[in-house]
């Protein structure tokens, strides 16, 4: 029978020969973990309901990222539960200041999620790791609770929706404007409980940096993954990093799809999406009336290193606007390193920006950067929501490092061409 | 099983788990300090007017967003008895069938359903009776694994009787 590569780990991962969307399957998981948020009810509940044993101390991770380092005292005391039950239960890995970073960054960089796994997440961006050609999905912190226990977890198998884009990327376009651009076209419930597959040579282009930017954004279109097939990049990036082994799979050309979309690439302009929603998207050239008070740089959508080199190129050189306050928050402390080793602190540092240490901070309103009411923000990061980021009444308008960079040194949204970056685009990662 | 009875509280459609309880209050992870703030982002007087039994009825996709069980926790600890929407984000629906809150899905009961309305809802046979216009509804069954689940108190019952018979 043909099938979809979510179906085909899928499969493997139930022990059955074959599966179809719709069909309920018990999946055993090669990776569970949960944040300072998801983790502590989840614990709470595994105690509750009196397990007394986890599944594989190699294959759970609790990670305390949200509010690190910790922001207040009660945040402090949901990451010391964290830390004694990981002690308490012997877990292999547990990461805290100084070397922890914010996960969705984190775990594919440590070679702990890899090809092929199945992988439950308590965080909804869990769906980044798609981008590995994983199927990888966030739910709750009971299903955490149950996955640390049985080492097992029940879904429904998804119906596959393909998202194709042919041809080359515009000047400074990227995985954000991608994802961004797909999320306008079919609404933020779009692709609700499917597996979104990216494909095309747009796609195969893609760093993956790049392209796990685009799977951390399914979930904003309802997706339950996004996923993209493994290739010579991938695997460069996997070997030497993954500490199991990888099992690469690719959907059969006579693969059933639900819905296939095709876009040519060059269709895609750089792109906001306006408050509150991720869908309510423009064109940044468009937008250049909104002015703005912050510009946040990071998050597990855009804080690898591509981003921090690309938001460096628009800076270099340039100040961040007298009246911006412009936050940057490298995911992880090797991409702290990395930008540090190559220079980019002195860019941001020359262009008055302030570089933070891993957190995901001011993405969801925590610290590091939150918003007074009537404040508005562009961020790199993944949700525009009402209040995400601070007062319920500040606003978040969501694009890729480069607009941010722009919008930094403009005071208002803006790309780069807008504030007259080079006409070469010399420098950009986008291979 | 005993119906359901309360007041209908109307919502729109993508109500994210940020309006259901804002990440500002993440930094807390029990029943009784977070229903202070349920729906806070929302309507911000919604917390002080629910009575236990009401009913929340949202349009599509309700509690997009984050996976934080945080926000059926607050809805449950508010009072509320079950959350009706044409659609629900699967995060929510799954945390919800596995902490314990009754959701269905009744995409014609939100279209006649009035803020303010009675409702009784029958949770066993998906019947939605509105006491203020005397319509009655149908909500979709739910498929057999989530009955189950239901049946025997949510998932980590679930998980340990299947491990006890395995």
């Amino acid at each position: 029978m043909a099938m979809t590569m979510t179906e085909k780990i899928m499969a493997r991962a139930a022990g059955k020969e074959s599966v179809a969307p719709g069909d309920l399957i018990m999946a055993k998981l090669d990776f569970c973990f949960g944040n300072d948020v998801t983790a502590p009810v989840a614990i709470d509940e595994f105690e509750k309901a009196g397990f007394e044993h986890i599944f594989d101390p190699d294959r759970i991770v609790l990670i305390p990222d949200h509010w690190t380092p910790n922001k207040d005292i009660k945040s402090a005391g949901l990451v010391k539960q964290m830390r004694e039950f990981s002690k308490k239960h012997g877990l292999t890995h547990w990461y805290d200041v100084g070397r922890v970073g914010v996960e969705h960054a984190f775990f594919p960089e440590q070679g702990l999620v890899g090809p092929g796994d199945v992988i439950l997440g308590a965080d909804s961006h869990t769906c980044t790791y798609g981008a590995l050609g994983a199927f990888s999905t966030g739910a709750g912190s009971t299903d955490l609770a149950g996955a640390m226990a049985t080492g097992e977890a029940w879904f429904r198998v998804p119906e596959s929706h393909r998202f194709d884009f042919e041809g080359a990327l515009g000047r400074y376009v990227t995985g954000k404007d991608i994802i961004l651009f797909t999320i306008g076209q079919i609404g933020v419930d779009g692709a609700l409980y499917k597996a979104m597959e990216f494909t095309g040579s747009a796609i195969r282009n893609l760093s993956m940096d790049s392209r796990f930017t685009i799977c951390n954004m399914a979930i904003e279109a309802g997706g339950k993954s996004g996923i993209i097939a493994p290739d010579d990049t991938t695997k460069a990036y996997v070997e030497g990093r993954f500490l199991r082994t990888p099992r690469y799979y690719s959907s059969d050309p006579d693969a059933w799809y639900e819905r296939v979309y095709s876009w040519k690439a060059d269709e895609v302009p750089l792109m906001v999406a306006k408050p509150h929603l991720p869908s309510n998207t423009q064109p940044a050239d468009e937008l250049s009336s909104i002015k703005i008070d912050q510009v946040v740089i990071g998050s597990c959508t855009n804080g690898r290193i591509e981003d921090l080199r690309q938001a460096a190129e628009i800076l270099r050189g340039r100040k961040v606007h007298k009246d911006i306050r412009c936050i940057v928050i490298p995911a992880t402390q090797a991409i702290w390193r990395q930008a540090n080793d190559e220079g980019l602190f002195d860019v941001f540092l020359d262009a008055e920006a302030a570089v933070s240490a891993p957190t995901c901070g001011p993405c969801l309103g925590g610290h590091m950067g939150v918003l007074a009411k009537g404040e508005r923000a562009v961020s790199t990061t993944n949700r525009n929501f009402v209040g995400r980021m601070g007062h319920p009444e500040s606003e978040v308008y969501l694009a890729g490092p480069y607009v941010a960079a722009a919008s930094a040194v403009a005071g208002y949204i803006a790309t780069p061409d807008q504030i007259g970056a080079p006409a070469s685009g010399e420098g950009r990662s986008q291979s | 099983m005993t119906a359901l009875r309360g007041r209908a509280w109307t919502f729109g459609r993508d109500i994210d788990t940020d309006l259901i309880i804002p990440a500002r209050y993440l930094n807390m992870a029990t029943a009784a300090e977070l229903a202070p703030h349920v729906m806070e982002d929302a309507d911000p007087s919604f917390a002080g007017k629910v009575q236990p039994g009401d009913i929340i009825v949202a349009r599509e996709n309700f509690g997009c967003g984050s996976s934080r069980e945080h926000a059926p926790i607050a809805i449950k600890a508010a009072g509320v008895s079950v959350v009706i929407a044409k659609s629900f984000a699967r995060i929510f629906y799954r945390n919800a069938f596995n902490m314990g809150l009754p959701i269905l899905v009744a995409p014609e009961a939100v279209d006649g359903i009035k803020e303010g309305d009675g409702l009784t809802v029958d949770l066993a046979s998906g019947e939605i009776a509105d006491l203020t216009t005397g319509v009655t509804y149908q909500a979709q069954p739910l498929p057999p694994f989530m009955q189950e689940l239901v049946a025997v108190g949510g998932l980590l019952p679930y998980l340990r009787q299947r491990a006890a018979t395995a």
